[in-house]
């Protein structure tokens, strides 16, 4: 009877957050879209890397006879104002976008989170130097201070990300922050010590366990408007460079054509508000799983 | 004796200066002896428990007096020695059964997490023994129950899964920070059972805080009433609560309601216990004392040895009563 109801238990608890996922369809469904994209800019990342075209169209070359075509059979989202397939720019901005959103928050999601997590659980001079730290950087518009920052570093599509996961990294501490402030109240933190626990053990194995779900909530979110600041700071010239495809990017240089050829926007524009909202549905469910009480049963 | 704490004096440092929350407390608990720390909210129980513990807030700090456990003083020790000493020889269980378990963490997990911590057991092991604990703290179906997360448990549940934690790595003293206060009656007495039984089974020592005098009659051996951070008066359970030598402490076994009086109001200890900024350096409870005498005023009145008791008070109450 114990051996069993042991392994039981060994295995439950990844099995217990994947029955929840499955359990909620959107975000079932969210997942499988995001696998897609993944598996989307894997085969197109390949297939480029060896040197040959597995969209319909090259993305990146255009022809100038064919500008401004609307949709139609041959070219499924029609054509920009350089004649490029926006079918194929959009498939092809699947790599940049997505590693940039992912890229972006996940240094913002881990550095802010630490740093908040520091703060709040130390408490005074230390979280008084941090979290001052956070309200400067907050206290500058944070497109102005990602120019900042690519100013002193240089222009690129790598700058551009670490700037943008730099400007958003206060967001982050300030929730960790304050989430970490309410965990380490609970008794269970206090039973913990009691127990001989080191700090770091605390942190580690009941903190940061008990504020994933809002932090993983708005990471999801954070994918978006990092998206969106990529294609601002592109537009600006200082992120990814013409003529390579970004949603953001494609979104901001046919904004001009939105009355004449309202197809070169809502198509970039459709991908990145269908992207993000799987990534929102997936976090949303994410979180539900990760919280035993909040689990579907 | 097990724990001897003498002349134990704790304060903070708050924005209306420096508070005294204990001030020069003794008292010693034997080996598998129950000692129960009464007194009301703000008295300084639970900053006594917190500071044997070495688990002050960071303004908190022991001012003087020492903590002898095992004949060590605790208060020369450092952090590591002391979160050994917590582990492995002082547990823990707290009042509020619905926050004091992880609540992203099966009860199994915990109570392993525990038992893996202090004790080298194989896991096998330490699976075999945490069905035990649970078996033995009295959780029907251990081996189903340990799946569960802390919020499918009821807070009785919850209680007794905290103590088979604090069980776990076997310790000598068992502190018990007013274990059953949020739980409702019939569940109190089974807690209290639990832990009179964990006693006689492993002869463990318990500082059992509480507020709740039906709690000390039911399980403590004997008692230290406390006020405005000062211990009034000790001794045996059945001595203090039957004739109680100290006005406050018979003040506080008046205020509890009883099924056989009919009296429409019940008593109330006249006045208010002052702020701990304020607490004279005279008798504490003086102010409030219907026995007061301008002598209670003059300074901080000695221990009075009384038959197998301590009294804090001049005019203490003779066999009158």
């Amino acid at each position: 009877m114990t051996d069993s109801a042991i392994t039981l238990r060994k295995s439950s608890k990844w099995g217990d957050m994947w029955a929840s996922i499955c359990a909620n369809k959107a975000a079932l469904t969210s997942l499988i879209f995001i696998l897609a994209l993944v598996l989307t800019a894997v085969v197109i990342a390949i297939s480029q890397a060896l040197g040959f075209q597995i969209l319909p169209y090259d993305p990146n070359v255009g022809d100038m006879d064919k500008a401004f075509i609307a949709p139609c059979a041959e070219h499924w989202f029609g054509t920009d104002q350089l004649g490029r397939d926006i079918f194929s720019r959009v498939l092809d901005g699947t790599k940049i976008s997505l590693s940039v959103g992912v890229a972006a928050v996940s240094i913002a999601l881990i550095s802010g989170t630490l740093l908040g997590a520091i703060g709040g659980f130390f408490g005074g001079r230390l979280d008084n130097l941090i979290m001052r730290a956070m309200d400067v950087i907050l206290s500058v518009p944070s497109i102005l201070l990602a120019i900042t920052f690519m100013a002193a570093m240089g222009r690129g599509l790598d700058k551009a990300v670490l700037a943008i996961g730099l400007v958003s990294i206060p967001e982050y501490a300030r929730i960790a922050r304050s989430c970490v402030m309410a965990v380490k109240a609970n008794d269970y933190i206090q039973a913990a010590r009691v127990t001989g626990d080191s700090n770091l053990r605390i942190i580690l194995k009941h903190i940061v366990p008990n504020i994933t779900s809002p932090i993983v909530v708005r990471a999801t979110l954070g994918i978006s408007s990092a998206v969106l600041d990529t294609a601002a700071l592109g537009f600006l010239g200082l992120g990814v460079q013409p003529p390579f495809a970004e949603w953001g990017d494609m979104l901001a240089r046919s904004r001009s054509f939105i009355f004449s050829a309202p197809y070169t926007l809502i198509f970039p524009g459709l991908a990145i508000t269908i992207t993000v909202l799987a990534f929102n549905l997936f976090g949303d469910g994410l979180r539900d799983a990760l919280d035993p009480r909040s689990r579907r049963r | 004796m097990l724990l001897e704490v003498s002349h134990l004096t704790t304060e903070f440092r708050t924005r209306r200066g420096i508070v005294q929350a204990v001030r020069d407390v003794s008292f010693a608990i034997d080996r598998g002896e129950i000692l129960a720390l009464v007194g009301e909210s703000g008295s300084g129980k639970s900053v006594t428990s917190l500071s044997i513990m070495g688990l002050l807030s960071s303004n908190g700090r022991i001012s003087s007096g020492k903590i002898l456990f095992n004949g060590e003083d605790l208060l020369t020790k450092s952090e590591h020695a002391l979160r050994h000493i917590r582990g492995n020889n002082i547990s823990m269980i707290f009042q509020e059964p619905m926050t004091s378990l992880n609540p992203i963490f099966t009860v199994g997990d915990q109570i392993l997490e525990s038992i893996r911590l202090h004790t080298k057991l194989s896991k096998k092991e330490a699976q075999e023994k945490m069905l035990h604990l649970l078996d033995l703290v009295g959780i029907p179906n251990p081996a189903k129950r340990v799946r569960d997360y802390p919020h499918q448990l009821s807070g009785g549940m919850r209680q007794r899964v905290m103590i088979a934690i604090a069980m776990a790595c076997e310790p000598q003293l068992l502190i018990a920070d007013e274990p059953t206060t949020a739980l409702d009656v019939t569940i109190q007495a089974q807690i209290l059972d639990l832990i009179y039984r964990m006693r006689e089974q492993f002869n463990i020592s318990v500082l059992l805080i509480t507020h709740d005098l039906g709690v000390v009659a039911e399980a403590a051996d004997r008692v230290a009433v406390m006020y405005c951070g000062r211990i009034v008066e000790e001794g045996k359970t059945a001595d203090i609560l039957s004739r109680p030598a100290h006005p406050y402490t018979l003040g506080l076994l008046r205020s509890i309601p009883r099924l056989d009086d009919n009296s429409q109001r019940l008593y109330m200890i006249p006045g208010m216990v002052p702020p701990p900024e304020e607490v004279p350096e005279y008798c504490a409870f003086a102010d409030r004392c219907e026995r007061a005498t301008d002598k209670c005023r003059e300074g901080l009145p000695p221990f009075i040895a009384l038959k197998e008791r301590n009294v804090r008070c001049i005019n203490i109450i003779s066999e009158e009563a």
